[in-house]
């Protein structure tokens, strides 16, 4: 196919030459998805550490729930989302609907299950191995969960960068809260939609090629964090 | 640390919130539109003239039709620009909206496969044409969406009294997608379809897609621009979306319409007579 040819030239154009049309469009994607994982990972890293350290009952409901949830369809959120923020929803009054707000919001609640799912996974393996020396120092539960998400600090942020990397590819929630509007709320995603639905394929593939280019980026830097914290682990 | 991190979250979530609230301050208002008239690349073209005009920014929601009078019923937009009449004056009627005015108009295309399967080019009559594509079970791609397109192909069915529903998914295919994104799959399914002439004209993927049948009456495309009712909905920006709408029946307003080119072809029409429907004031 020829277009995937042009677009692999038109990628390396629109990364070269630096449009700014082009600039603001992966900046805009950028700062809400990374909003939306930073006010994701503030909520659920501490959960997944009470979800590692606390017994009460349903906690394997509660595990089994947000394990569930990790896999929570985006154009679900984005309608579950859209119905709150209406004019005609219950949070119509903040007016934040087809603001980049929004498409924060909808990314957090996307993001979060998989953040404490994940989170959970990584610290109920440390506690495991901290709990005897916890305990003999008198440690409360409260410290326990302190202690955990630093010493787990490094591992916690491939936990995070997997909500990114969901929160940054996803279409659905942000064009349904969003709106997909030129310079406030479009960002790679939706523009991709927009620009095949145009019919310029090429364009399209060349967003698509610079998103996955961001995706490795991020990824690499989380298996070199991860790499750095082995070593400390130990 | 629990309360810690929920507290430091309310406290980003409440600077969003604030700063929204700081831009809301700004003059914007939004507009719910459909993707013709957003793929087209016609709002590109006008927008910018009204923004300089006013300083008030007019932020697009492209969706099909149905949805755009959906959120104009929620009060989640203060202007919509669509074109199915009847649902637009039910609007009206229900006092979500105020008045309905003509702003432009173009037409729609039965467009398909060059080597014609169901041999109607040329024929002047568009429902008979598909009538004629349903005998032969040539692949039909609907929008399948309830935009304006799709109910304008609906009549169009009705008009031949033919039921496509009982053929759905076998010969006539509903993709419940936007005017471009149908394009792409007619293209694909080698498949004829129904398609506004600004989309089509702006539309980069023809591949083997042809224009069959164009110019009969009841492909009239008639687009219309309603403000969301104040009253009913306070929050809407009543003074900026009148501007608007007044802006765009006013001479400067549809003089920007009238020079929209794609490739050279004119691709919407202005109002025919604005003279003789001056906007009403409310």
């Amino acid at each position: 196919m020829a277009d995937i040819g042009t677009a692999f030239g038109l990628a390396l154009k629109l990364i070269v030459t630096v449009e700014p049309e082009f600039l603001g469009i992966v900046a805009r994607s950028l700062a809400i998805s990374l909003s939306a994982v930073v006010i994701a990972a503030l909520i659920a890293l501490p959960l997944g550490a009470v979800l590692a350290v606390y017994r009460f009952p349903g906690r394997p409901a509660a595990i089994v729930l947000v394990n569930a949830l990790m896999g929570l369809p985006p154009v679900f959120v984005g309608l579950m989302v859209y119905l709150m923020l209406s004019r005609a929803g219950p949070l119509g009054f903040m007016g934040m609907l087809f603001t980049p707000g929004a498409m924060i919001l909808a990314q957090s609640v996307l993001v979060a299950p998989i953040v404490i799912a994940l989170a959970h996974r990584i610290l109920r393996d440390l506690y495991e191995e901290y709990q005897e020396q916890l305990c003999s120092f008198g440690a409360r539960p409260a410290d326990m969960i302190w202690t955990l998400l630093w010493d787990g600090r490094l591992s916690l942020v491939t936990a995070v960068m997997a909500g990114f990397g969901r929160a940054s590819a996803e279409v659905g929630a942000v064009l349904i809260v969003g709106g997909n509007i030129a310079h406030v709320t479009r960002v790679m995603t939706t523009t991709i939609a927009l620009e095949t639905s145009k019919g310029n394929l090429a364009l399209a593939l060349a967003l698509g090629i610079v998103l996955v280019l961001i995706a490795v980026g991020v990824n690499a830097g989380a298996i070199l964090l991860a790499g750095l914290s082995a070593p400390r682990r130990k | 640390m629990v309360s810690r991190g929920l507290r430091t979250a309310l406290s980003i979530v409440m600077a969003l919130a604030t700063a929204h609230a700081t831009t809301a301050g700004e003059r914007f208002i939004t507009l719910a539109s459909t993707t013709s008239t957003e793929n087209s690349g016609l709002f590109d073209h006008i927008l910018p003239r009204f923004e300089q005009d006013s300083g008030i920014q007019v932020r697009v929601v492209a969706v099909g039709t149905g949805q755009a009078i959906r959120l104009a019923r929620n009060g989640d937009a203060d202007v919509i620009l669509v074109h199915h009449r009847e649902s637009e004056e039910r609007l009206v009627a229900d006092g979500h909206a105020l008045a309905r005015h003509d702003v432009m108009f173009n037409d729609f295309l039965v467009v398909g496969p060059d080597r014609d399967p169901a041999g109607i080019a040329g024929l002047a009559d568009a429902a008979a044409a598909l009538a004629r594509i349903a005998e032969s079970s040539s692949v039909f791609v609907s929008r399948g969406d309830d935009s304006g397109t799709h109910m304008a192909e609906r009549a169009l069915w009705v008009a031949v009294d033919v039921t496509p529903d009982a053929a759905s998914g076998d010969w006539y295919r509903e993709v419940g997608a936007g005017m471009g994104a149908t394009l792409n799959t007619a293209a694909a399914l080698d498949a004829y379809t129904l398609a506004d002439r600004g989309t089509w004209l702006a539309f980069a993927n023809k591949d083997a897609l042809t224009v069959l049948i164009e110019g009969d009456p009841a492909l009239f495309n008639r687009y219309g621009v309603l403000m969301v009712n104040p009253a009913r909905h306070p929050h809407v920006k009543a003074s900026a979306a009148r501007a608007f709408v007044d802006w765009l029946l006013s001479p400067p307003g549809q003089a920007a319409i009238a020079s929209f080119r794609i490739d050279g072809q004119a691709s919407f029409f202005p109002n025919p007579a604005p003279a003789r429907e001056p906007p009403r004031r409310q």
